[in-house]
């Protein structure tokens, strides 16, 4: 019994727990500019990325060289995408406040994916810009 | 009979911890966060000396498995400490720093006797029974106390972004260490299976969510509750 509730209560602040610290990784990168390289690469038409261009900007992040830190980070947020994903599909009937807010914070996991591939994609134009200025 | 993957998370969760402490010291940190450079120089000393366990007694040897709890429970108590390290920041605007000192000198001392009493009493019969139980039981007291920091930090607003991350990060392997505790108690016959990795992947990724904050989250940069909601200002 007790087992059972240690389970419980462990498994509910676990989620809460995840969801804040998917929160906190987000934050950074919601109110920063894309570049317009990004957008023409990712083919981004409107002003804001879309929550549906999560999966496609992932993969182009994987086709994109360079480990660095965020990698880790981006599979948290790519599990917190799928999660927010179920929550939006089960809430859309009963509960459309919680399904609208499932798919704003789907459309911050989106502009994270954005920010980072661009960050990538700069440092691997600069790296190209440098070796073609000292070549070995 | 310890596998690549073992080894791997093994390696990895040693660099990761010695990478934690380069970085507070770097950082210039260590007199704000010197408990967590602590605990994890600690982690990575233990990780030494659970190699030497193994390579001198085997990974099924009655010792390693002695080492391994004891050592594991010291961590764990550690842990609180630099929880309770987290109080005094939380509350650092505040007079009330005498009362966590005291709180927290009662809470440490009651949790080590406890653990030391308990240990010691079935130091020739370590069950896996009590092992998990005991482990579980640690690990939510662990939980209720961040749960608890959490809460304040919610409630007093706080904007300091390494420290909400370092919270969080802890909330993660805190509440993930003592779900797969109370799981493996729950349903022992899905030890091998699943909870074999459980553990070894949570003990990663706190000294990795640690380190990407200490690398990524500079000391003077700021996050608002609304952020931390997920919603829009």
């Amino acid at each position: 019994m007790i087992a059972a509730l240690i389970c419980v209560f462990s498994l509910v602040a676990f989620l809460q727990f995840f969801v804040s610290y998917c929160h906190a990784a987000l934050a950074s990168t919601r109110h920063a500019e894309l570049s317009d390289r990004v957008r023409e690469i990712a083919g981004i038409a409107g002003k804001t990325v879309a929550p549906q261009d999560f999966l496609r900007l992932l993969q182009f992040l994987w086709l994109c060289p360079g480990e660095d830190v965020h990698v880790w980070q981006v599979r948290a947020v790519a599990l917190y995408y799928h999660v927010l994903g179920v929550i939006n599909r089960l809430c859309r009937m009963l509960f459309p406040s919680a399904a609208e807010w499932a798919n704003q914070s789907r459309q911050d996991c989106s502009q994270f994916a954005a920010i980072v591939l661009d960050r990538r994609i700069a440092r691997m134009q600069d790296l190209v810009a440098r070796q073609a200025r000292n070549p070995v | 009979m310890l596998g690549p993957l073992d080894y791997f998370l093994w390696i990895t969760s040693f660099l990761l911890e010695a990478w934690v402490v380069f970085q507070v010291i770097s950082s210039r940190s260590f007199a704000r966060y010197y408990p967590v450079a602590l605990y994890m120089f600690s982690a990575a000393f233990v990780e030494c000396v659970h190699y030497v366990c193994i390579t001198r007694f085997g990974v099924s040897s009655p010792q390693y498995h002695f080492v391994y709890f004891y050592t594991g429970t010291l961590l764990t108590i550690l842990l609180f400490w630099v929880i309770i390290q987290f109080y005094q920041q939380a509350f650092s605007g505040m007079n009330v720093r005498r009362y966590i000192r005291g709180g927290a000198a009662i809470l440490l001392l009651a949790t080590a006797l406890f653990s030391c009493v308990a240990v010691r009493a079935r130091s020739d019969h370590l069950t896996n029974q009590f092992v998990v139980e005991f482990g579980q039981d640690l690990y939510f007291v662990g939980v209720v106390l961040t749960y608890l920091l959490w809460a304040v930090i919610l409630y007093f607003r706080e904007t300091r972004a390494r420290l909400v991350h370092l919270v969080l990060a802890l909330g993660v392997y805190f509440s993930g260490t003592a779900a797969s505790y109370a799981l493996r108690n729950l349903f022992p016959c899905l030890h091998v299976s699943f909870f074999q990795w459980a553990l070894p992947v949570l003990g990663t990724l706190l000294p990795l969510a640690w380190a990407c904050t200490f690398w990524k989250v500079p000391e003077d940069s700021r996050i608002l509750a609304y952020q931390l909601a997920g919603r829009t200002p």
